[in-house]
């Protein structure tokens, strides 16, 4: 190496809580390496701390968030697209270079965790006329169902860098939930990258936290937490023992009668998704009113 | 105070924004292109008279050329891409529209007369929003409850009024394209420049050529374009007089028509209603856009009880309209889009003085220039005047009293319209049996004049049929 040749400056990957990064307030990391084992960088480990902050910063943001327009979050999830666009080559490097595969392959991901928020922009406005609706109750009332955000998300995402993260946070926040999601542990560098996408892409601080580190020591502490109204088990590992915690997840959800979505292993995320990720964090409310003079 | 109150400063808007061709094209094909024939007509500023731009006629050559563009366009291009990907165009336009709203507002004003205020804060943001709305529909047909399979129809012909140029323009091309239709759209005589700066729009999106096509023109290319062979569906917004021929000339064909006529709602207020914000709603019911609105607030029911009341504070705040240069950020009420539609403006009021009504008007000083009409209210007026009964589509209020909830029901759907129609009470249950009630497409409560893409719109009765907006716009551009 010629002493003259220029030294890049390394990016310090940390977790992304209530719109800022910070480390973790235990001070640990974790080292990520690339699909031959070499290092390319140290992710911050997640605490139980973290994880209640991060929870903190949802519910703090879901109020503000749900009260926007639908076309508003339409269009802050379009920006974040836009944004993504943007920056599309350092997601087909980060792929890359995390999971080995060659460009083509990566550049479809890409293609699809792009797409996904513009699927998903569009459901913002769209969501409560193909879930709500007038009720012909028998009776001289008007009656009206619409859906309305549970609240705050906790979100195991699946294996895989970017597109599974990308297809259970997106579809959470479209309705106006937030999110607290603890993004694939050997794949943590693209999910920090996408929490500058959206703290770029006027999404409200708050709105999605993404944690990295160990699910199986974080998730325990979100799902009996009881600022928690939802729980996202998409990503949490099925085989064998690893069964387990998936059980115990969901009992301790139970507790505070947390809805829950149970682990989701080998699926298929180019598909385009259909309205379930979108429902199973809605609540309905109904609303009665007499007609008469 | 001593009552003493100043003066408005003058607070135009910057006409530098908008950088006008002398003379426009027809747009086909991607392209603009000169027309077969060498017709051409001027389109004016309502509020000056003076000449904007010469605009090229289209003949039925010109109808011919574009629609084959479009059918070309649907079958190799539009048709066949998947609906991700053309949402993804839309949502370009939608961006290139909130880019571009100011110099669109400024252009809006200048051709059509309408206050910068309105095209700014309302025509602008409307139409980026429908785009950007039907956008997302794009790749979702299949969850519009249409049907598993949605498919589109074809070749759209669209032929819009001067009332709302833009929005109208967005109401018709946004829902075409996103269910996988192109489109041939005529913009009114009047009003054409707006639909040419989206034909630029178009090019900056890098839309497919053929996908949108804009034929400027009169009656005669609208007639060529809806009885055009090629053409699978048609979508006309003016008025009922128009919209009859047009359904007239399309019987027997395969072809498909939703139509968006005329109206002459009922503004019904009750003597629980909030009398302040009635009368904001009376006046936004009949002198937003000139009273230019085919879902206007045209015919006052007001409860006999409160009427002299309601009467005062209304041409009390009447007073305070500013009428004048549409560009002005203050003016409340611009001009009349033409000298035609003043002419007939005149004339229906004359008629309500002939037939024995009282007519008042807000003091205000006209300009010299440009086509000019006060707003003006009638009041003594019965169910049997023309001033009642007929559009006048101009700013011009017939005030009708009733006592009961029912005499409101039944004088309020006593016309062959049935748009709209607004409804003032405190009391909840009422309002909603008075919208069960109406005989109206729209319903507004303790409001008036509301628009949103992802609420549907549209007739009853010789207002129209099908309905644009919402789920429900979808429908007309599906089989």
């Amino acid at each position: 190496m010629s002493g003259s040749e220029r030294v890049e400056v390394r990016k310090t990957y940390k977790l992304y809580v209530g719109g800022a990064f910070p480390r973790s307030e235990s001070g640990r990391s974790y080292v990520v390496s690339d699909s031959r084992g070499r290092f390319l960088a140290n992710a911050a480990q997640a605490s139980r701390k973290d994880g209640r902050d991060a929870v903190v910063a949802a519910r703090k943001a879901q109020p503000g968030w749900a009260g926007r327009t639908p076309y508003n979050r339409g269009q802050v999830l379009y920006r974040a697209a836009e944004v993504m666009e943007d920056r599309r080559e350092q997601f087909v490097e980060q792929l890359r270079a995390a999971e080995g595969v060659g460009q083509r392959k990566a550049d479809t991901f890409v293609d699809a965790v792009i797409d996904r928020w513009v699927w998903y922009a569009g459901w913002a406005d769209k969501v409560a006329q193909v879930l709500g609706g007038a009720n012909p109750v028998a009776g001289p009332y008007f009656n009206l169902s619409v859906p309305e955000p549970t609240g705050v998300v906790a979100v195991v995402a699946p294996a895989g860098p970017l597109l599974g993260l990308v297809s259970v946070v997106a579809p959470a926040i479209a309705t106006g939930n937030t999110v607290v999601v603890i993004a694939s542990q050997p794949h943590p560098l693209p999910a920090v990258t996408l929490g500058e996408v959206l703290a770029t892409s006027d999404l409200p601080g708050g709105v999605v936290n993404i944690l990295t580190g160990s699910a199986a020591e974080i998730a325990p502490w979100l799902a009996s937490h009881r600022d928690v109204d939802a729980l996202d088990l998409t990503g949490v590992d099925v085989d064998g023992d690893a069964g387990e915690l998936a059980r115990d997840l969901e009992a301790a959800a139970a507790e505070t009668l947390t809805r829950v979505r149970r682990p989701e292993p080998g699926a298929d995320w180019l598909a385009t998704p259909g309205l379930d990720r979108l429902s199973w964090t809605l609540e309905t409310k109904t609303v009665w009113h007499p007609i008469g003079i | 105070m001593t009552g003493k109150t100043f003066e408005y400063a003058p607070a135009p808007e910057s006409r530098a924004v908008v950088d006008l061709a002398s003379s426009y094209g027809l747009f086909i094909g991607g392209e603009f292109t000169a027309g077969a024939g060498s017709a051409t007509f001027k389109t004016i500023n309502p509020a000056t008279e003076e000449v904007l731009a010469e605009v090229t006629e289209a003949g039925e050559a010109d109808v011919d050329r574009a629609v084959a563009a479009a059918r070309r366009a649907y079958e190799r291009v539009w048709g066949p891409m998947p609906g991700r990907e053309r949402a993804k165009y839309l949502f370009r336009i939608a961006r290139i529209v909130q880019e571009r709203s100011r110099e669109l507002a400024v252009a809006e004003s200048l051709d059509n007369g309408k206050p910068i205020r309105e095209s700014r804060d309302g025509d602008l943001p409307l139409v980026a929003a429908w785009f950007f709305y039907y956008a997302g529909w794009a790749d979702k047909l299949e969850h519009a409850g249409l049907g598993t399979e949605p498919r589109a129809l074809g070749v759209a012909g669209q032929v819009i009024p001067w009332n709302f140029p833009l929005m109208m323009l967005a109401w018709k091309i946004a829902p075409a394209l996103a269910t996988g239709n192109t489109v041939v759209l005529k913009p009114a005589e009047t009003t054409p420049l707006t639909a040419l700066l989206f034909a630029e729009i178009c090019q900056q999106a890098d839309l497919p050529a053929g996908v949108v096509n804009i034929v400027t023109g009169a009656g005669p290319t609208g007639q060529a374009l809806v009885t055009h062979a090629g053409v699978d569906k048609v979508a006309f917004t003016g008025s009922t007089a128009v919209g009859r021929g047009i359904a007239r000339s399309l019987a027997g064909t395969d072809k498909r028509l939703t139509l968006e006529l005329g109206g002459k709602a009922a503004n019904v207020v009750f003597d629980d209603a909030p009398l302040d914000q009635a009368v904001e709603g009376i006046v936004n019911g009949i002198f937003f856009n000139q009273g230019h609105v085919c879902c206007a607030g045209s015919r006052l029911l007001v409860q006999e009880s409160v009427a002299d009341e309601v009467l005062e504070r209304l041409k009390a705040r009447m007073t305070t309209l500013r009428v004048g240069d549409p560009l002005d950020k203050n003016t409340d009420v611009g001009a009349i889009n033409s000298a035609a539609q003043l002419a007939r403006i005149r004339t229906l009021s004359d008629t309500g003085d002939a037939e024995g009504a009282e007519r008042w008007s807000a003091p205000c000083t006209l300009p010299d220039h440009g086509f000019w009409f006060a707003p003006t209210i009638f009041t003594g007026v019965t169910q049997a005047h023309r001033i009642a009964r007929e559009e006048i589509f101009g700013p011009v209020l017939s005030v009708l009293t009733f006592r009961t909830p029912a005499e409101a029901v039944a004088k309020a759907n006593n016309t062959p319209y049935g748009l709209s129609a607004g409804v003032w009470t405190e009391k909840g249950s009422r309002i909603l049996w008075m919208a069960e009630q109406l005989r109206a497409g729209v319903v507004w409560a303790n409001t008036f004049n509301k628009f949103d893409p992802a609420s549907p719109f549209g007739g009853y009765k010789e207002s129209g049929y099908g309905r644009e907006g919402g789920r429900h716009g979808l429908a007309g551009y599906l089989r």
